[in-house]
């Protein structure tokens, strides 16, 4: 190696460590970027796979589920149990039992994919602990509706009305009784 | 006030100050360690014990004291218990010499920087021994490369002496600083430059600085402590307090080592601008041009990754060395031109 060689190595190498320098420097006065996980929490992206959840209708208040099933059906891993009865005054049914054994669930979104009202989604819910099994094998999709009803702020119309008993076809006679529901 | 300067009084009153300095220093250069590495990598570092994590060096330290401090079966009792002493006296009997203000220093002795030096080779030993007495295949490797890589880095450090020498004419650290009074540009690092005494002093400078950074077994030349290779090294064998010391030691060493150069390169007390110099002013000047130099430290450590071992060799054989002889001959030379003309 030639003189000029050897100057332009030892150059260039210590050129290479001053620019490294500068760039830990230009991090060490640019904001810390730790989320302080149990005191803060972060906003979860938009296609995050939590377990399904129910969709509340922003325009009823309600959930858009008619309990046709065809999410039981697509469901690879049979982790749906969907049941419905027509409420009074109403055309199609409605959900009144959604069970998710989420155990078995291997979130693959078919049952997302498969519904034609868009009544389920991805919900945003990563830190899921509990007491028993049975908080994540029979996973009432239902009651989380309800409670996520509680805090809802947008229309309520119109009002649910009071679930029929049965699933047997709404008696025109109990149409004029629906006309003061109460919230269930 | 009188019985202060009384000198049993005054050499008691600098021994705790400088035992106390030193502990204070290693405790919070520790928590200013991890907390720059924190920001480095852009989190926040401790920040659990107390407001901003400020009681972290005490909670560690207790955590350090209330360990068993083990001797383990077949060691050199006596060396292994030597160690960490050994290790932890020199930086503490140099900083009796370095001058913190014009008046504030603990012994103001005529081969005060030759006192530094030959006590700054007593690390090396004590760390050979520490890892020799420990009996433990890590250990002794890394004692091997502690000795190696001091001797070949203690050559070109004292050559950037001697050249810091031929300028300065003396070996008194206070002598030195009052030779660098007035503005910045008065400072050894930027006058020899316009004086054309060594206008390669820059270039001395960070020989300076790499030959320290080596010494003080700092990264990216921690080879005595490379814990993805040897554990931990010379230290391996040791807990609790017995590892503190070495700890505090390493620190201790550092602010030897950056004293040095702000007393050599950056005009120790001397205010950088001519005024707001005195009793008060003088140590403050020279603590902040220590911490700014101990901070250069802590950045390149966080910066850098090891080097491999022959990669530091040479470094040192084929590059700081020649490097520090050319300028130290061109020094000489220009002085001689200097006074024959």
């Amino acid at each position: 190696m030639s003189m000029t060689a050897a100057f332009q190595e030892v150059y260039s190498g210590f050129k290479s460590l001053l620019i490294g320098m500068r760039i830990t420097l230009g991090q060490f006065i640019k904001p810390v970027i730790t989320v302080q996980y149990p005191r803060q929490t972060l906003k979860m992206p938009a296609r995050f796979r939590g377990h399904i959840e129910l969709v509340l209708d922003p325009e009823t208040g309600l959930s858009r589920c008619t309990a046709c099933k065809l999410c039981e059906r697509a469901c690879p891993s049979d982790c749906i149990f969907v049941e419905g009865a027509k409420r009074e005054g109403q055309k199609v049914k409605s959900v009144t039992d959604y069970k998710l054994n989420f155990t078995t669930c291997s979130l693959c979104g078919s049952c997302v994919e498969a519904c034609p009202f868009d009544a389920i989604q991805f919900s945003k819910v990563y830190n899921v602990v509990g007491f028993s099994r049975d908080q994540f094998s029979k996973m009432d999709l239902v009651e989380q509706l309800e409670q996520k009803r509680k805090e809802w702020k947008g229309p309520r119309l119109p009002p649910p009305p009071a679930p029929a008993v049965t699933p047997a076809p709404a008696a025109p006679a109990n149409v004029a009784q629906s006309s003061n529901p109460k919230t269930p | 006030m009188r019985f202060l300067s009384l000198e049993p009084i005054r050499i008691l009153l600098y021994l705790v100050g400088i035992c106390a300095f030193v502990g204070a220093n290693a405790a919070y250069l520790v928590l200013a360690e991890r907390k720059i590495a924190g920001r480095i990598q852009r989190r926040p570092g401790p920040n659990e014990a107390g407001y901003g994590g400020w009681l972290q060096p005490v909670a560690d330290g207790i955590k350090l004291l209330v360990k068993q401090v083990m001797v383990p079966p077949g060691t050199d009792g006596l060396l292994y218990r030597l160690a960490p002493l050994m290790v932890m006296a020199p930086p503490l009997i140099c900083l009796a010499v370095v001058p913190f203000g014009e008046d504030l220093v603990a012994r103001n002795i005529n081969v005060g920087l030759l006192l530094v030096f030959s006590l700054g080779s007593v690390n090396v030993m004590a760390l050979m021994l520490g890892g020799w007495a420990s009996r433990n295949k890590y250990s002794v490797i890394s004692a091997a490369r502690v000795v190696s890589q001091n001797v070949a880095y203690e050559i070109p450090m004292l050559l950037v002496v001697i050249t810091m020498l031929l300028a300065t004419g003396t070996l008194n650290l206070n002598e030195i600083i009052r030779q660098q009074a007035g503005w910045f540009w008065h400072w050894n690092i930027l006058r020899g430059i316009w004086t054309l005494t060594n206008p390669l002093i820059p270039v001395t400078f960070v020989i300076f600085f790499i030959c320290m950074l080596a010494e003080t077994n700092r990264a990216p030349f921690d080879m005595a402590e490379a814990e993805s290779e040897l554990v931990a090294g010379a230290f391996t064998e040791y807990g609790g307090m017995g590892f503190g010391v070495f700890f505090m030691a390493e620190y201790a060493n550092i602010v030897v080592g950056c004293s040095l150069a702000t007393v050599l390169f950056f005009g120790g007390w001397q205010s950088p601008i001519g005024i707001l110099s005195g009793p008060i002013w003088g140590p403050l000047w020279f603590l902040g041009k220590m911490y700014a130099l101990i901070f250069v430290v802590i950045w390149i450590r966080w910066t850098f990754p090891r080097t491999q071992f022959y990669g530091l060799l040479n470094l040192s054989w084929k590059i700081l060395i020649p490097l520090s002889l050319f300028t130290l001959l061109l020094s000489g030379a220009l002085i001689t031109l200097t006074k024959l003309l």
